[in-house]
């Protein structure tokens, strides 16, 4: 619409997205890498897993340098889209992937020490517990687009970059939290969990619709509406997988207190196929109650 | 096939299912309320507006919560059910039972605490909408009276001793 919003897509909108293209190029091949390294040591890992991240990669590498991004500026729908993509559908394909679980594999005992004690870490733990999580995510939003901040990041490439580097952890953050195969410190009961995805959905989804009349700051109504309604309908998809996914886990979770059931084989995204990885921090895995499954 | 309640032989989890059986058809039945709701009244029939005007800040915050519950509650109940099947045999009358139970309980406060005392959109617009607001709430209390009725007869037919003693 206006010229200050262009600002955004100049030489160093260039730079910042090439450099994003470049990080996640990075993590692939790390990731590769440290696939690689296991099967020499003759430990399998799931392909699923590995495509889970690359996919991911993908995703994120579309919302921060692709075709959206120019039309994202000025168009409150690509906006939405980007984000749909950023802060939600990559972390759902990045999570399954497993990078902590990884990461500890490979590395030496004592860096992998460091890491764990990082992941036991206040800040880390308070971040990456599904109400942590879930405040990030849901304040953040409601932050940004309430907020000066939504015309200040077209403004600005650093904010811009702050912002969707904020939207990528947070929403990882929260779908580890809530269906992560990684080790976490102090996994809730599923209640929790899911109380908490539910309270997360609906911060989302009252945002939206009041971004339906409210519009953030500079965003023509219009716009403002069908991108609302592409947050509202878009994202829901998003989280009925999230739903999905949580009420799965905990089904399979379940199936070892069953007599003669099978289905307790190695789940597709292996899940179960590494118990005891990292031993002293998977044993919250499901916790006692929410393995005898009540809801 | 069901022991009594109080004769059930140690270890026997008979109440918990039968308790889940209903959570599971409550769960499903909600989730499927909300979904008719959205699917045809907002985007079939485009009888209902996503956002009218009127709409309070706590008639957004009911809706967006039971637009999440909603969701979740149909996931949920689903896989409740998957759950208590490869469990065992369960009452499919009690699961029918609990899921109207379930889409009543809905209906009845969409019709009455969203749409009226929230005030978060109404049925239809530009009608006389008295006619539409009886049949709403009335279809919620047939749905109320026929799955309390099927629970009932459930909880009648649990308590029946078993044929064979």
């Amino acid at each position: 619409m206006t010229g200050h919003q262009h600002s955004g897509m100049g030489a160093d909108g260039w730079f910042l997205g090439a450099l994003a293209v470049l990080l996640l190029a990075g993590g692939v091949l790390a990731y590769l890498g440290a696939v690689r390294r296991l099967r020499r040591r003759n430990i399998r890992w799931p392909l699923a897993r590995t495509a889970g991240w690359m996919a991911g990669s993908v995703v994120a590498a579309v919302a921060v340098a692709g075709p959206l991004v120019a039309p994202a500026a000025t168009d409150f729908v690509a906006h939405m889209t980007a984000h749909l993509l950023l802060g939600m559908l990559a972390p759902l394909l990045l999570v399954p992937a497993a990078p902590v679980t990884l990461l500890l594999r490979v590395l030496p005992v004592a860096h992998a020490r460091r890491v764990s004690a990082l992941l036991r870490s206040w800040p880390v733990r308070a971040g990456s517990s599904p109400a942590g999580a879930a405040v990030l995510n849901v304040g953040g939003l409601w932050l940004f687009y309430t907020s000066v901040l939504y015309p200040l990041s077209s403004a600005s490439s650093v904010l811009h970059v702050l912002v969707q580097v904020h939207f990528l952890v947070a929403g990882y953050l929260l779908v580890a939290a809530l269906i992560g195969p990684d080790p976490q410190p102090h996994r809730p009961a599923f209640r929790v969990r899911a109380a908490v995805l539910v309270l997360s959905v609906a911060g989302h989804d009252i945002l939206a619709k009041y971004l339906y009349a409210h519009p953030p700051v500079g965003v023509p109504s219009g716009q403002g509406a069908a991108g609302a309604l592409l947050m509202y309908y878009g994202g829901g998809a998003l989280e009925i997988l999230l739903m999905v996914l949580l009420c799965h886990r905990w089904y399979v979770a379940g199936a070892s207190h069953v007599a003669g059931d099978r289905s307790g084989r190695v789940h597709r995204w292996g899940h179960r196929a590494y118990p005891g990885a990292t031993p002293r921090m998977d044993r919250g895995g499901y916790g006692r109650r929410g393995m005898t499954g009540h809801l | 096939m069901v022991p009594a309640a109080g004769k059930a032989p140690p270890g026997s989890n008979e109440a918990a299912i039968r308790r889940r059986t209903l959570l599971s058809g409550a769960l499903s039945g909600i989730g499927t309320a909300a979904f008719v709701d959205e699917t045809v009244f907002h985007q079939l029939l485009h009888w209902h507006h996503f956002y009218d005007g009127s709409t309070s800040a706590a008639g957004l915050v009911s809706d967006g919560l039971f637009h999440a519950f909603g969701w979740f509650a149909v996931v949920a109940g689903l896989f409740l059910l998957a759950d208590l099947r490869r469990r065992g045999p369960l009452s499919v009358r009690r699961w029918w039972g609990g899921v109207l139970l379930g889409a009543g309980a809905f209906q009845l406060y969409d019709g009455t605490i969203q749409h009226k005392l929230f005030g978060l959109h109404q049925i239809r617009y530009d009608v006389d909408l008295l006619p539409y607001d009886l049949t709403w709430n009335l279809v919620a209390v047939v749905l109320l009276v026929a799955g309390a009725w099927l629970v009932l007869r459930s909880q009648a037919a649990g308590l029946r001793p078993p044929p064979s003693s």
